[in-house]
């Protein structure tokens, strides 16, 4: 597969790892937003070939993860309803809210679909008229052009209804948070490739500087992965905190301005909770008043429904990168992918499924 | 909430209530309704889980197995529900090295159903059955109201005999043994997924649905020592993998660098965030036999258009019982783990 072999080259991964052994001298603990790379860092075993010194923590970018449980319990109480179409990305249907997942709400009865995009959900509100579709806006930077477009869309033609249930959320107010904590630990970032092809890589050049911190926007297979992490213990090592990009065939320094010329149209900073971690001030996507019909939660009037997190999970010490999926008590006995405490466990993207898929015993020996 | 703070929280679990989807995926929760439903009720056979029991008559041994086929839609590139309950009944009396005698088809058809598609998923059948040489010789057909079926299910019934000598059982899997496949892997999965979902590819995906007892019969009558057949259908390689391993109470390790799977298919997987390994095939084996005997295995598959594509990926382990494992092409190892349900299509 073109554009994809090269950067699953197993003799390019090993040259690469061997590059980082010889650069690093001491000890440096590195955090991948994404929870894409988590999963390819899992996948592969690349932590496997990198040096005792180079730590991996794995950082907030699962959006399925952090989506707070009053949100997924407003997304079952609109899917219930009668005359309700709830459109969803697949991996939401997983995720318990306080008391079921979607997938059970579906089993009695709800029309529950899996999609692949907003705009397909906007193909069923005009083929349903008869029935309110609803779309389930989850996502970081990264989804919200093209939810943008599918609420625009829906303003320009009329279509009443069309709503969504937004939860969008932004890389750059959740790094500023895990630097500012007390206990941080994280001493360089691997951003997020693909928030960076939308955001660009300018708004991280106040928080390399003000943190001292090196940011290297990085790709998602095992060779882009490890040369951002050569990129960032090299700034470490020689004392830089810059804002450099591993992802330069797809990532821009001003990112794609008409998506995010979208973004701002339909959509405005507003504070959110993230599930586990608790509010943090401007890190969330909210429609503007312009667009505020497309509301769902204000539509079936669901604003004031939620219920507590589970008081079991920790996700919210896994998704800042303090603990370790496998350290919670809770991992692999009360708490699997059959029967979830928390998304991180059910997400694709979340790192205590990565853990439990790739890693739950420990590696068997080299052949 | 208690009023005592020390007292234990019990983690509020989430066990389902009612069927869900992920019950029907070949993965865990499939696993947790077996054990915990039909098998408590109407006990196990003795002899172990397989694709089919085997059974004593009169001095021979005959295979015996049912399949129930929901497949929508119900026409897709590569084939149909007709030829598919044909093609997955005679794979799993082939998978107990059995050679397919008759075959019963059952029918729950919905009110509704155009007579002409009825016509022609039956002319598939009866294509599909010459081809294995196997009759369809009885049957039976309710009608439900429309709106209490999708269009059509076939449940199909099968019954072969096992030549004398012919022992092919996941129990005989031991430390040692190669896994081969008889082709490229994920294709049906994807074929229907991209008819189902509307999506196009470039490249056109064919289900490889088709008969697998020729192979099985070929690796059989040439007199090699095959331990174990299983055609990876719901759940794919890596569920299959997982069974076995159980089953056996062996390790297994696969190596990605050796599993076939079309380019096309593995480009659709990689779009829509999905594992090869875990995507159904419907005309795909996979053979249990000793190391030594791997290389004329392969042999005798490849004379066969079907398995052209024959790979050796992977072996069996004298490890910890049920553990399979992936060597990546990194060199790494990481577990090839039974899924919870079906693979769901990721945000991004």
């Amino acid at each position: 597969m073109r554009f994809v072999d090269e950067y699953r080259d197993g003799a390019a991964a090993r040259t690469l790892a061997e590059a980082i052994r010889r650069r690093v001298t001491r000890p440096w603990t590195l955090m991948e937003v994404c929870g894409g790379q988590t999963h390819s860092i899992v996948r592969y075993g690349l932590d496997e070939l990198l040096p005792p010194e180079v730590s991996l923590l794995h950082g907030p970018g699962c959006p399925v993860c952090v989506t707070p449980v009053a949100i997924i319990d407003q997304a079952l109480a609109i899917a219930a309803r009668p005359g309700v179409t709830f459109c969803s990305f697949g991996d939401m249907l997983r995720v318990p809210g306080s008391a079921e997942d979607l997938f059970a709400v579906k089993s009695r009865g709800a029309d529950v679909r899996v999609v692949y995009s907003p705009l397909d959900a906007l193909a069923l509100a005009r083929e349903l008229p008869d029935r309110e579709v609803v779309f389930f806006a989850v996502g970081f930077e990264t989804t919200a052009p093209a939810n943008a477009l599918a609420v625009a869309q829906a303003k320009r033609e009329g279509l009443a209804n069309f709503s969504i249930l937004v939860s969008h959320v932004r890389v750059p107010p959740a790094l500023e948070a895990i630097l500012a904590s007390p206990q941080r630990r994280v001493d360089g970032f691997l951003a997020a490739g693909h928030v960076c092809a939308v955001m660009g890589t300018e708004e991280y050049l106040p928080l390399a500087a003000k943190h001292r911190v090196p940011i290297v926007v990085t790709a998602f297979e095992p060779v882009d992965l490890l040369q951002g992490i050569l990129m960032a213990v090299s700034q470490l090592e020689e004392g830089r905190a810059e804002v450099e990009n591993q992802y330069a065939r797809l990532v821009q320094a001003g990112g794609n301005r008409p998506a995010q010329a979208l973004i701002g149209e339909v959509f405005q900073g507003v504070d959110r909770t993230w599930r586990g971690i608790g509010p943090i001030p401007d890190s969330g996507l909210g429609l503007r008043p312009a667009y505020v019909a497309f509301d769902a939660a204000r539509r079936f009037g669901v604003e004031g429904v939620g219920g507590p997190e589970s008081p079991e999970c920790q996700s919210g010490l896994v998704l800042q990168g303090l603990l370790k999926p496998m350290d919670c008590p809770a991992f692999g006995k009360a708490c699997t992918p059959d029967h979830p405490l928390g998304a991180t466990m059910v997400s694709s993207e979340g790192a205590c499924a990565a853990y439990f898929r790739y890693r739950r015993f420990a590696p068997v020996e080299a052949p | 909430m208690s009023p005592d703070p020390f007292a234990l929280t019990c983690p509020r679990p989430l066990v389902p209530d009612t069927v869900q989807m992920a019950h029907g995926g070949g993965g865990r929760l499939m696993k947790e309704l077996i054990e915990g439903v039909f098998l408590p009720a109407l006990g196990a056979d003795p002899q172990g889980l397989h694709d089919s029991a085997v059974v004593e008559a009169g001095g021979g041994r005959l295979a015996f197995t049912t399949d129930g086929f929901v497949v929508h839609p119900r026409r897709f590139p590569g084939g149909d529900l007709g030829e598919l309950a044909v093609y997955g009944t005679v794979n799993d009396l082939a998978m107990a090295g059995a050679r397919p005698l008759a075959l019963a088809a059952a029918f729950i058809l919905e009110e509704g159903l155009p007579l002409d598609e009825l016509a022609g998923l039956v002319a598939s059948m009866k294509a599909a059955a010459d081809r294995c040489g196997v009759r369809i010789v009885t049957g039976d057909t309710k009608v439900v109201d429309r709106g209490k079926g999708d269009g059509a299910f076939i449940t199909t019934t099968g019954l072969g005999l096992v030549p004398a000598g012919v022992e092919v059982h996941p129990r005989r899997v031991r430390p040692g043994d190669a896994v081969l496949v008889t082709g490229d892997l994920g294709r049906h999965g994807i074929a229907v997924m991209s008819v189902r979902e509307g999506l196009a590819f470039e490249t056109p995906i064919a289900s490889d649905c088709g008969p697998v007892h020729h192979l099985a019969a070929a690796l059989l009558e040439a007199g090699l020592d095959v331990h174990c057949l299983r055609d990876p259908t719901r759940g794919g390689l890596a569920s299959v993998l997982n069974e076995i391993a159980a089953a056996a109470g062996v390790a297994i390790e696969a190596r990605e660098d050796d599993l076939p799977v079309d380019e096309a298919v593995a480009t659709a997987c990689e779009i829509l965030g999905l594992d090869p390994l875990y995507v159904a095939c419907e005309g795909r084996m996979v053979a249990f036999l000793p190391e030594a005997q791997a290389a004329r295995a392969l042999d005798l598959l490849r004379a066969h258009p079907e398995g052209a594509g024959a790979a050796v990926v992977g072996r069996v382990l004298d490890g910890p019982a049920g553990r399979v494992t992936l060597r990546t092409s990194l060199g790494t190892a990481r577990l090839l783990d039974l899924l919870s349900g079906e693979q769901l299509p990721r945000i991004c």
